[in-house]
């Protein structure tokens, strides 16, 4: 299981990577393998509010639909295109190409909420 | 098989229209007129026969094929419905004719059917009166769900939640949701009964409606139906039943006894009429003496001279559901089915159709994890856990059903329990067929000791083998194009 | 005599199968039912043979009047049905299957479906349709909900000309919801242009026309959908799938969404229903459509083969969230209108759509010579069209009978200050003779 490190995580699997004042939002390998073979990804529209742990996007895999949560409030700056035409890069590459969108951080200090790798790791082990 | 369109050759015909007998006429504008012409194949009628009968072929269907599809009662359809449903008097009569002036004696054959089988209905499930018109299952939750919402206005209240347990079928929350409530979903307990401690923590003034299946989607009858129906009530909320299951209860248990208000039925299930490869069903429902103001409209009525008529005044009716009386035809097949087995064949058909599900569950109850440990009504619900450990899933027990000729059980439903196994035999299906199928089943659990991968390549007795659903879904390639 | 109830079970079965059990008897198969719960009353009649409940039904069946030279249409229509169809869907390997979930067992339905999708394709020239819906009218509400999430807005904008029949259901069907209808007022035949437009503004999600209209009129909504696109909204098209042989299609108007009654695809009247519901959209809206779907894609040896796809919008996934609460749907009645339409061709589905204009232009020549009688030609027509009487219209329907004709429906029971309005509807099925004889009726009774 890929967890990579200086990432915040949700208990809903999402991660985030803070990168100046905004922050790259994807879902974890952990939600890519379970979901199995993504099929659909339905992003938020350019300069869209987003608020944190609410919805702000939609993963499909052939016999489930997943709403994906916000892990920090903010403006979507830009989103992954690439997706439209090839849902497989979440499931290819969870962490990188195959992230959701970008959103400006409203306030950083949300992060407080979010869980860091160890957390998560231990989060996700519990789980099984 | 090739695609009907990839037969085409012009020039030839399948069916060939009178010579025009009238003079012609000043062409249309063109202004209002399609430029080009549709790709629609042009076959002889040979050719468009005998590819449909060849792709008929392709299909497992009841009566071809054991089909022991959990939830949707696929029992045998009795042919002389069929014969009836094409009688001219029925099929060719025009839906406004008993709406013109002095129609209404012009369909009085086809209104008794619809007032009859509505009565027949009331009786069967302790309701007081019926709509025919919902023109499926589905159709008619959300029907339900707006009478429960007339209901609760005309009070003078506007609640917002209905109670769904989270072992319903995927139509209840829909249905409900679309009717414009906010769904409120409680978990199924260890005992397999709703979590009634979770229910009372919801239940309150707020609720309009709690959706129920009873027998429920696990196939177990929940004693404390009443008890949870009271509670309900205290509350000011309604109780709805989904008829899905009302093939284990005939004559035995009414939803109307059980302290239901709005119940559905639906008529492709319990009586007996055809799927037709996902309809046409039909969904009639049922109120308490609360609401039947709020039914849909018309309502045919029975006058005092006997005859019968389409009655519009109704001013509390939530209006109009469909465009007409419902689907007739299903119901006239349904109509006839119930005359034919009457009281008694009807309790009888309960009685074998839970038999013959408590015969499955007891044979193969060793080799599959029952769902939950409990005497069954109609289904049996197991978990293929045991299998799935050595890679076996539901979905591979199907596929190898398939190869042996049978039309797999319900797979994944309900969603709570895990590689979920879901077999409705229903009443019309033999011992012997029973057995082979079970003797089938233990096969594969055997298999999935001994040859786990023999099950995950199946099928291979099939003109297809497993298909790329990803691929489907990501490039969704859904109409030929020329 | 035993009675008929089409189970199997010997004495000799049933003893075996509860000992397999380990139940000593049926009834304490029913112990989880408490006595307190058991039914109160279960009073039917008891059973009847085949013949009896044949007769019966046959009785019934002659009381309903269907010798009458129809001229009722109203959106529902008396077209003929080749015998090659009924021979084709009274296969049960068809009727008597199910919803084709499980792919390698169902590839007939499947492909019938994908094949029917392609023909309500190429009639409404369209990209994409779903695999039947109830009806056209609830196929009309699913295409308003749709624009509803597709544009999170909620103002509707409908035309009058549309069947009341369908805009009854429309209201019916969201009471509970807060959306706001205009109805656009019908002027010489066309819904107006000018009051249309009036009401269509940024708040709009969706305007539905009706072609050819409730009056029979045709139409060229062009000019509207552009408009419509204008301001963010969905253009949303109810249409007579048989006049598609000949009119303008909904794709190439431009609209975004097209639903329908396709009753007249091989369906018989049978009294309302079972019916057919079709909806195709742009491609684009795939995603927010109602109901079941078929797609094409290949198996683990890369052969062609077909399964119900885009399945997360359905309630058996989404719940809550679906699209649509449908699940059972019409694929029978759909599986009618493929065969029909194969059947007939490409040359037949314009030479039938011709007929019917031809043999209406007929009728409306006949009878605008009767006196008294005024045939409306504000607008083009396809196969149904208005005249005015000179007295009320139900009431010469209700002379007619006796004549032997359903001669029109009257207006005046849909829409108030029409009552001397008759609608009339002519099929291929209609003979220049019987033309002649329904204006030479009509005559006699005004």
């Amino acid at each position: 299981m890929n967890i990579p490190k200086n990432f915040f995580y949700t208990k809903e699997h999402e991660w985030a990577r803070i990168e100046g004042k905004t922050a790259y939002v994807g879902i974890t390998d952990y939600a890519q393998a379970s979901l199995g073979d993504i099929t659909f990804v339905g992003l938020p529209k350019e300069k869209a509010a987003v608020k944190q742990s609410e919805y702000c996007a939609t993963v499909e895999s052939v016999k489930a639909a997943s709403d994906v949560y916000a892990p920090f409030s903010g403006t979507v700056v830009s989103v992954n295109g690439a997706l439209s035409s090839h849902p497989e890069l979440v499931n290819q590459s969870p962490y990188e190409k195959g992230y959701f969108f970008v959103v400006s951080l409203e306030n950083e200090a949300e992060k407080q909420n979010l869980m860091d790798a160890e957390t998560y790791q231990r989060y996700v082990e519990g789980l099984a | 098989m090739q695609l009907i369109y990839e037969k085409h050759k012009e020039g030839r015909r399948g069916f060939c229209f009178s010579k025009p007998d009238v003079p012609q006429a000043k062409p249309l504008d063109v202004k209002y007129c399609r430029s080009k012409d549709t790709n629609i194949a042009s076959l002889s009628e040979l050719d468009v026969v005998r590819h449909y009968t060849n792709l008929s072929r392709l299909n497992f269907s009841v009566d071809t094929n054991f089909y022991p599809l959990g939830s949707c009662t696929m029992k045998y359809n009795p042919k002389f419905t069929e014969r009836i449903a094409a009688f001219e008097g029925f099929s060719q009569l025009h839906p406004l004719l008993p709406q013109l002036a002095g129609g209404g004696m012009l369909a009085q054959g086809s209104l008794e059917v619809l007032y009859e089988a509505e009565k027949l209905l009331a009786e069967i499930t302790g309701m007081i009166a019926f709509t025919m018109q919902p023109l499926a299952g589905a159709h008619g939750e959300l029907t339900g769900a707006m009478l429960i919402a007339a209901y609760h206005k005309d009070k003078g209240s506007r609640r917002k939640y209905i109670i769904v347990p989270d072992s319903s079928h995927g139509t209840n929350p829909a249905s409900a949701a679309i009717a414009g409530y906010q769904v409120i979903v409680i978990p199924t307990g260890k005992d397999g009964y709703m979590d009634l401690e979770q229910y009372k923590k919801y239940l309150n003034s707020d609720v309009a409606a709690v959706m129920l299946t009873c027998p429920d989607t696990l196939g177990i009858f929940n004693p404390q139906i009443k008890e949870i129906a009271d509670m309900a009530h205290e509350v000011g909320a309604l109780m709805y039943y989904d008829g899905a299951n009302l093939n284990a209860l005939l004559g035995k248990a009414r939803p109307g006894d059980l302290g239901f208000d709005v119940v559905h039925i639906n008529l492709h299930k319990t009586f007996g009429t055809p799927h037709g490869g996902g309809g046409p069903g039909a969904g009639p429902v049922g109120v308490s003496e609360a609401l039947v103001d709020f039914l849909p409209k018309p309502r045919v009525v029975r006058r005092s001279d006997a005859t019968y008529a389409l009655d519009y005044h109704y001013n509390k009716s939530i209006g109009y559901i469909a465009p007409f009386y419902g689907n007739f035809g299903v119901i006239l097949k349904a109509y006839a089915y119930m005359l034919c087995l009457g009281k008694d064949g009807l309790i009888k058909t309960a009685e074998l159709a839970v038999l013959n599900a408590n015969y499955c569950q007891a044979r193969l109850k060793d080799y599959y994890d029952l769902a939950f440990e409990k005497a069954c009504m109609h289904e049996c619900v197991f978990s293929a856990a045991r299998q799935a450990k050595n890679g076996v899933h539901a979905i591979d027990i199907a596929k190898y059903l398939i190869d042996k000729g049978y039309h797999p059980p319900t797979v994944y439903f309900p969603l709570i329990v895990k590689e979920a196994l879901m077999i409705e035999p229903t009443e019309t299906e033999s011992k012997e067929t029973l057995d082979v199928f079970i003797e089938t089943m233990i096969e594969i659990a055997r298999l999935t000791e001994d040859d786990p991968i023999r099950v995950k390549q199946a099928p291979l007795n099939m003109p297809i083998k497993r298909l790329d659903e990803t691929r489907a879904a990501r490039e969704p390639n859904l109409r030929w194009k020329s | 005599m035993s009675k008929m109830n089409y189970t199997p079970h010997t004495q000799e079965d049933v003893k075996q199968m509860l000992k397999a059990i380990g139940a000593s008897s049926i009834e304490e198969l029913f112990k989880d039912i408490p006595q307190a719960l058991r039914a109160k009353s279960f009073n039917l009649a008891d059973g009847k043979s085949e013949i009896e409940v044949t007769n019966h039904l046959k009785k019934l069946s002659d009381k309903n009047a269907t010798g009458l030279i129809n001229f009722v249409g109203a959106g529902f229509y008396d077209h003929f049905i080749p015998a090659a169809v009924d021979a084709i869907v009274n296969r049960p390997e068809f009727y008597t299957a199910y919803t084709p979930y499980q792919p390698e067992c169902s590839q007939g339905w499947l492909q019938s479906i994908y094949e029917y999708q392609t023909a309500i394709c190429e009639l409404t020239g369209l990209d994409v349709s779903n695999a039947s819906l109830y009806d056209g009218g609830t196929a009309i509400y699913e295409a308003a909900m749709m624009s509803i999430r597709l544009t999170g807005r909620n103002k509707i904008i409908m035309d009058s000309g549309m069947s009341l029949i369908y805009r009854a259901m429309l209201y019916t069907y969201t009471s509970n919801l807060s959306i706001e209808f205009v109805e656009i007022p019908v002027v010489h035949g066309h819904s107006s242009r000018e009051e249309l437009f009036k009401h269509l503004d940024d708040k709009t999600a969706a305007v539905i026309l009706q072609n050819p209209n409730f009056f029979g009129a045709v139409d060229d909504h062009s000019d509207v959908v552009e408009r419509v696109h204008k301001f963010g909204a969905l253009a949303i098209s109810s249409v007579y799938p048989v006049s598609l042989g000949m009119l303008k299609s909904p794709g190439e108007m431009n609209f975004d969404i097209a639903t329908g009654e396709g009753q007249s695809l091989g369906i018989p009247l049978s009294f309302g229903g079972p019916y057919l519901g079709f909806m195709a959209a742009k491609k684009e809206l795939v995603r927010q459509m109602p109901g079941r779907i078929v797609g094409e894609t290949v198996d683990s040896d890369g052969k062609r083969g077909f399964v119900l796809t885009l399945q997360t919008r359905e309630q058996h996934i989404r719940r809550e969230k679906a699209t649509s609460n449908i699940c059972s749907n019409e694929a029978h009645c759909a599986l009618r209108a493929v065969v029909f339409l194969s059947l007939l061709g490409r040359s037949g589905i314009k030479e039938m759509a011709e007929l019917n204009y031809q043999k209406t232009e007929f009728a409306k020549e006949a009878l605008s010579k009767i006196k008294g009688v005024e045939v409306k030609r504000s607008s083009p027509t396809f196969n149904e069209f208005t005249v005015m009487l000179p007295r009320r219209a139900d009431d010469v329907v209700y002379r007619m009978i006796d004549k032997g004709f359903a001669c029109g429906f009257p207006l005046g029971r849909f829409y108030k200050g029409m009552e001397n309005y008759l609608l009339i509807a002519v099929t291929e099925k209609r003979t220049k003779e019987e033309i002649c004889r329904l204006a030479d009726s009509l005559e006699a009774v005004l």
